[in-house]
């Protein structure tokens, strides 16, 4: 157990006194997973609106697919994208391993489907008549789109939370494609990995305290955005 | 049932919007220090702009990145850190440095994934350089591979004179922890079992593989009260959270011996030949070799490295 107080008066010193490369490694993290969690939304809410929202066959398939997206290992998307990327992979000329955006891309993967499932999800649980209502309180074909969505923002933001809260936290897929090079690719969770190998149990515990903070902050604003919009 | 549209909600969704962008503009606009091969040059320019280190005269500024891959004992082992910066500043190389096992590390060789390898398992090299996968090879450096183990030595493996009788008694009594993730250290091991006649699968008492990094790997056998084979740097450099003592070492046979290459550009024309070979250069060059002798030397009283550069196989350790 004195590992974990050696690990919070770590955590507090390298805080308080601005550690440069902590702080690096912490706004590393907030950009890439921020990113990934940014791109994940804008393709996942439009696609879960449309997968919850559509009949067409195999529409049972691809909720299927998506449901089983949300729960591959990130060290599973981290070897596909690795393999996708690396010089001898179909994409290797693009000369994009080891980079934060080969990162952006993996994390990407494994957010994508928990948004658009999580949107979908919430999409379905509105009322079955509410698009008739819509129209007939002559809302154009657009508007009951809007309003639709809007009345599944609490969904939404769950969605967004759980896509964001995964991708921050994992550490396989950015450690296979990032490389978890210093200064240019360690975030957080791989970090914590290299200090623990190296047996600096205070400074591992420390970036872990760390992340749980950020992690903390982050989703205590979408709860707030959340819980204000449902009153 | 829809309530009417309140604009004074908007502000708050489009703030948390605008600063989830924010980190994505970042990512767009600061990746280019990744990949400076494609930046038009600029780290170049960058670099050579730099105070002029002492021997920055002597070598030439190539820049570009390369991909080093390496194992995980030299990362954790932290010599890397210090020479990596070092060559660096000396070329204006951009090195990407992958830590795997000695298996991996190869492999990414001989498919072209990485410029440069710095491994230690001279018996799997030779299959590759062989086959004409990876060229150029130098000896860098050794240090020696050790078997640590409780200070209790339940194997009674401790004034034990060859190699043979020390594993058969750990066989024996075990446990013992192995890497089992196809490094250096992990095929070095199963050369020992292979010398003793043992069996690793079947014939050891309570062997088990971690699949992981030395360092995992020692904190494994130290909870598992457990026997092991590491290489001494990894040791030393971990051996304040360990209670594992050096139960056999200094035989010849031990020897931990570095070597560097480069990806056979023939094969793969993606290869940075020019910077692989730079790293090369850097890596037997007297200073360099002189940065690896006293590598920790003053923190832990002894060397984790000695320097071989120009040496061959057999010579090393004499």
């Amino acid at each position: 157990m004195d590992a974990v107080w050696d690990g919070l008066r770590e955590a507090l010193r390298l805080i308080f006194h601005g550690d440069a490369e902590l702080r690096d490694i912490a706004m590393r993290t907030v950009v890439v997973s921020g990113s990934a969690t940014l791109l994940a939304m804008a393709a996942g809410v439009p696609a879960g609106y449309a997968l919850a929202r559509s009949r067409f066959p195999g529409r049972t398939v691809v909720l299927s697919l998506v449901n089983t997206g949300m729960g591959v290992p990130p060290i599973v998307v981290g070897l596909i994208v690795w393999l996708m990327l690396v010089r001898s992979g179909p994409f290797g000329s693009l000369e994009l391993i080891y980079t934060k955006r080969a990162m952006v891309i993996a994390q990407f993967v494994i957010a994508a489907p928990l948004v658009m499932g999580f949107t979908a999800a919430a999409v379905q649980a509105l009322p079955r008549e509410l698009p008739d209502m819509l129209a007939t309180l002559g809302a154009g074909r657009l508007r009951t789109l809007w309003l639709l969505a809007r009345e599944a923002q609490l969904g939404v933001l769950a969605a967004v939370m759980a896509g964001f809260g995964a991708v921050i936290s994992e550490v396989g897929a950015s450690m296979v494609v990032g490389g978890n090079l210093a200064n240019q690719t360690r975030v957080l969770t791989t970090a914590i990995s290299t200090e623990t190998s190296r047996g600096e149990t205070a400074s591992a515990i420390a970036l872990g305290l760390i992340l749980l903070a950020m992690m903390f902050a982050v989703n205590f604003v979408l709860t707030l955005a959340q819980q204000r919009r449902a009153r | 049932m829809v309530r009417p549209a309140r604009r004074s909600r908007w502000p708050l969704l489009l703030a948390l919007l605008a600063a989830l962008a924010l980190p994505f503009a970042l990512a767009c606009g600061g990746d280019d220090d990744d990949t400076p091969a494609t930046a038009g040059g600029s780290p170049v320019a960058a670099t050579a702009t730099a105070a002029p280190s002492p021997t920055a005269t002597a070598v030439p500024k190539i820049g570009g990145s390369m991909i080093l891959a390496t194992t995980t004992s030299t990362m954790d082992s932290g010599l890397l850190d210090v020479l990596v910066p070092l060559f660096s500043k000396q070329t204006g190389i951009d090195v990407k440095v992958i830590a795997v096992g000695t298996g991996a590390a190869l492999e990414m060789g001989a498919k072209g994934d990485a410029d440069g390898v710095l491994v230690h398992a001279p018996a799997s090299e030779k299959k590759y350089v062989d086959s004409g996968d990876l060229v150029q090879g130098k000896i860098v450096m050794h240090n020696d591979f050790i078997i640590v183990g409780p200070p209790a030595d339940p194997a009674k493996i401790k004034g034990l004179k060859d190699l043979t009788s020390v594993m058969a008694a750990i066989a024996a009594t075990g446990p013992f922890v192995s890497r089992g993730d196809n490094s250096g250290t992990n095929t070095k091991e199963l050369d020992l079992w292979k010398a003793a006649n043992i069996d690793p699968r079947t014939g050891v008492k309570q062997r088990e593989e971690t699949g992981q990094g030395m360092g995992a790997t020692l904190n494994i056998a130290d909870q598992r009260a457990g026997y092991t084979l590491t290489d001494r740097g990894t040791y030393l450099s971990l051996r304040k959270n360990l209670k594992l003592d050096i139960l056999f070492q200094g035989e010849k046979s031990m020897l931990n011996i570095y070597s560097v290459y480069v990806a056979n550009p023939q094969k793969h024309p993606t290869v940075k030949l020019a910077q692989a070979q730079a790293f090369d250069a850097f890596m037997v060059a007297p200073e360099t070799q002189k940065v690896i002798a006293d590598f920790k030397k003053a923190e832990y009283g002894e060397a984790l490295f000695f320097p071989d550069a120009g040496k061959t196989l057999e010579q090393v350790g004499q």
